[in-house]
């Protein structure tokens, strides 16, 4: 639970999660920075393939949220799905708690996309233009808004952390009890959670990016299906 | 009885009812979202790909529910702000 190392460092007390966090970062940058120098057209080398299926999967789904072309939003929900991802990965290293088991960590992830949808929705539809929806559909609203956009936060993180965190602990009691193979198949189960949650961390963040980003079309698309034939299935 | 031990011993008490009492609406919500998910792919076996991903992240969103109810149960064990540590 706690964490397993703690540096002090001038008087402060710093605990595994910010020097892990911070070196994973390290890692995806130059992990990152290596596998896109001497990207080619023709006769691409295994990495590569890789790599682009990676990043189209990534714009192939943002672009089915959203409706529109992904690229200003797949750096930013991207990434967050591949640190999450990695760093639920850590759950089965030996001596390492994976970042993301620290509340302080996901609160940080969950205020990223806090303020990022604003920034998204002020850069599409101006200050005034973006303030105009928190009183959509009536300005009576605008307490439940407020109070959906801080619940929403909150329940980004504290959904990150319980998962991260319980499967760890579900781990931890399942070897006081039961010995050494057991634990064995929970933790596959938490590696399978821990992808999960990353998928449904970067999702949730498109979804809330694509209702900042699309207001106005929304009522378009509902407007248009009633002037078009429907489509036989 | 002290007034700690009573503390905890409500505390303990509470952490068990809330997990359990949280854990009944997910477990039956997820079943239900099993059984539909299960009906589509039955009736329509192309789409059991996008059925099976839809499902994950649907239960995985039911899930925190109970997540949320573990969360509170494990501040309630061991990070009770109302006991002294």
């Amino acid at each position: 639970m706690g964490p397993r190392f703690v540096i002090d460092l001038f008087g402060f007390e710093i605990p595994d999660t910010v020097p892990v966090s911070l070196a994973l970062t390290l890692i995806t940058l130059v992990l990152a920075w290596v596998a896109s120098r001497r990207l080619r057209v023709a006769d691409p080398r295994a990495w590569q393939v890789a790599l682009e299926t990676g990043v189209s999967w990534i714009h192939e789904t943002l672009e089915r949220i959203l409706g529109e072309d992904p690229r200003p939003y797949a750096p930013l929900v991207g990434g967050l799905m591949l640190w999450i991802a990695l760093c639920n990965l850590l759950s089965v290293m030996p001596m390492l708690r994976p970042p993301t088991a620290d509340l302080s960590t996901t609160v940080a992830l969950a205020l990223v996309v806090l303020f990022a949808v604003p920034a998204f929705g002020i850069r599409r539809h101006g200050l005034l233009g973006y303030l105009r929806t928190y009183i959509r559909p009536h300005p009576l609203l605008l307490p439940f808004n407020l109070i959906g956009e801080a619940t929403r936060t909150l329940a980004l993180a504290v959904r990150l952390f319980g998962n991260s965190m319980s499967s760890q602990m579900i781990g931890a009691v399942l070897l006081i009890v039961a010995g050494l193979i057991v634990p064995i198949p929970l933790m596959m189960l938490g590696l399978l959670t821990g992808f999960v949650q990353a998928y449904i961390f970067g999702i949730l963040a498109a979804i809330y990016i694509a209702a900042a980003v699309q207001v106005d079309q929304k009522r378009v698309a509902e407007r248009e299906p009633a002037s078009s034939p429907t489509p036989t299935p | 009885m002290t007034e700690t031990t009573l503390l905890s011993l409500v505390s303990i008490i509470t952490a068990g009812f809330a997990v359990t009492i949280g854990g009944i609406a997910p477990a039956i919500s997820e079943g239900k979202a099993v059984v539909a998910a299960l009906d589509a792919i039955a009736r329509q076996p192309e789409a059991a790909a996008t059925t099976t991903r839809t499902l994950f992240v649907g239960m995985a969103m039911v899930e925190s529910t109970a997540i949320y109810a573990l969360v509170i149960a494990l501040v309630l064990l061991f990070a009770n702000p109302l006991l002294p540590s």
